[in-house]
């Protein structure tokens, strides 16, 4: 307000609650959506789970065990590919709500509005990973006695963190080309689904599906978790799959939210800021 | 210093096949402190575009914009602290509240919920919207309450510059009437200065201290609305805002509304 001056950081700060508060508003009022969509993941890594438990007619030795090693790839699956497309629909959101040229001029800077909208995937992510494990949970024996469940959150937050970097990096694809930007998104979360082991073991892909997949920092986070889960890996152990997610996290970060400013200027300078593009 | 500069400001599109536009032709004009201008000028004159460089959301290709003696394009968070906009097009998340959409507005511009609450409230009695409305849902609203709701969150941040692009079109005539009485309010009360684009006579000479007229991006006069009728005077008859507009342009007020950008 007029004469009301916060100094800057408590104003990015109020924005990020901002944002934060905004997405909260949000799932409220499509709370049905929320439900159906819980309702479609849950069911979904429960059936992915199954596919072990009838892997016994096939042969395999350990049932359990590899259904919890799917289960473990579904829900990690279901969380990361959720925090990516949040941040990677940011703008095609707005400009489908028509709110984009009124948050873009706004002071608050594209750090704050990402940060904010990283915070809400995170927490959300989280809650809704929850409430899928449980109700797996009480429906198979999972074979989770050596379990080291914070060393598995240790390799999730540094995931999250690398994983935001990613999901920056592709949300500006919206700001390049309206009509065409957001499935190009999405042809990226399928290829981190494809080449980064969450239902099988890299080692099986082709050499050159391998090298993609030594990028993606979801092929680290699944390793690092089954590792925590499945084997009861300290930190020391897990420390192999930590310390990429770390330098991506470093990469990622700065090099999403520069690419993004790059993008950002280029619409506009070329007027594609309008939501009819 | 004036609220709002612009100096030579050119803004070329390019189109599928290589067809250029050029949006904004040198344009220069100024809006001083507490002052209201108007900008009338048909559909796809350059008007929206005029607007969006001053909001920072288009990069001018040339010239200068400053607002309040910053420069808009050198330096566009510290000029957006002290401007908001209202456009044509309710820029709402419809299934969002009012009062969540203001309160989400004001936070961008880090305003807090305790701050923004109480001046809401005043904001909206003084508009006459009905505190209890504002807990349902934007796509529940008329356009005309809508674009009220646009107008208070622009005030909620308390903007010295203020960027009206079109607010009553498309609105009932009850509806207008409440949207300009609203922006009378602002100029009276709330001191600050505006730019506001139509293609309503009316709105315009009523409400602006100076009108200008924008045809193919270039401002052709800009005057006080009497001296601007009398330049277009014949035989010695002034003659009305909508005949000056008439005579600058070869648009009559109903094509002027009805040019597709």
């Amino acid at each position: 307000m007029r004469g009301n001056v916060k100094p800057l950081w408590l104003s990015e700060m109020v924005a990020v609650w901002g944002y934060v508060q905004r997405n909260y508003f949000l799932t409220k009022r499509y709370f049905m959506w929320e439900v159906v969509w819980l309702v479609y993941v849950t069911v979904n890594a429960m059936a992915i789970t199954y596919i072990g438990a009838g892997a016994e007619s096939f042969g395999a030795k350990d049932a359990e065990r590899y259904m919890t090693y799917l289960l473990v790839g579904a829900l990690l699956w279901n969380y990361l590919s959720m925090l990516f497309d949040v941040l990677s629909e940011t703008v095609s959101w707005e400009r489908w709500e028509g709110t984009i040229e009124y948050t873009f001029m706004s002071p608050s800077s594209r750090v704050t509005h990402l940060l904010g909208m990283g915070f809400y995937a995170v927490v959300y992510g989280i809650l809704q990973t929850a409430v899928t494990l449980g109700a797996c949970y009480l429906l198979f024996d999972l074979d989770l006695s050596e379990a080291n469940y914070w060393g598995a959150l240790l390799v999730l937050a540094v995931c999250s963190v690398s994983l935001v970097g990613f999901g920056i990096v592709a949300a500006v694809l919206p700001l390049l080309s309206p009509e065409k930007g957001q499935q190009v998104s999405y042809i990226v979360s399928s290829v981190l689904l494809l080449v980064s082991g969450v239902y099988y073991e890299v080692d099986v892909l082709p050499g050159w599906m391998q090298a993609v997949a030594t990028v993606s920092p979801v092929t680290y986070a699944l390793r690092g978790a089954r590792d925590a889960l499945l084997e009861g890996a300290g930190v020391t152990d897990l420390w192999a799959n930590i310390w990429p997610l770390l330098i991506m996290g470093v990469v990622f970060v700065p090099l999403g939210l520069f690419v993004f400013h790059l993008g950002e200027s280029y619409a506009k300078r070329t007027g594609k800021l309008k939501r009819s593009g | 210093m004036n609220a709002l500069e612009l100096r030579g400001v050119e803004k070329s599109f390019k189109k599928r096949r290589g067809e250029v536009v050029r949006a904004l032709d040198s344009v220069s004009l100024s809006v001083g402190k507490g002052e209201v201008v108007g900008i009338l000028g048909p559909n796809g004159s350059g008007k929206s575009t005029l607007v969006r460089v001053i909001s920072t959301l288009v990069l001018p290709d040339s010239g200068h914009v400053e607002v309040f003696g910053v420069d808009a394009v050198r330096h566009p968070k510290h000029v957006q602290r002290s401007m908001n906009r209202v456009s044509v097009e309710a820029s709402f998340f419809k299934k969002l509240s009012a009062m969540e959409n203001l309160l989400y507005g004001a936070k961008l511009y880090g305003v807090t919920s305790a701050e923004a609450r109480p001046r809401i409230k005043e904001i909206l009695e003084n508009i006459g919207f009905a505190q209890k409305r504002a807990t349902e849902p934007m796509e529940h609203l008329s356009r005309g309450m809508q674009q009220k709701i646009a107008l208070a969150r622009a005030l909620l941040t308390s903007p010295i510059l203020m960027l009206l692009d079109e607010p009553t079109t498309g609105l009932d005539p009850r509806s207008k009437k409440d949207v300009q009485a609203f922006i009378r309010r602002i100029r009276d009360v709330h001191d600050s200065s505006i730019l506001l684009c139509t293609h309503d006579m009316g709105e315009a000479e009523e409400l602006c201290d100076r009108v200008g007229i924008m045809v193919d991006g270039k401002i052709l006069a800009l005057e006080e609305p009497d001296d601007l009728k009398r330049r277009f005077a014949t035989n010695g008859r002034v003659p009305t805002l909508e005949e000056t507009f008439m005579a600058a342009t070869g648009y009559s007020v109903e094509e002027a509304s009805a040019e597709k950008e």
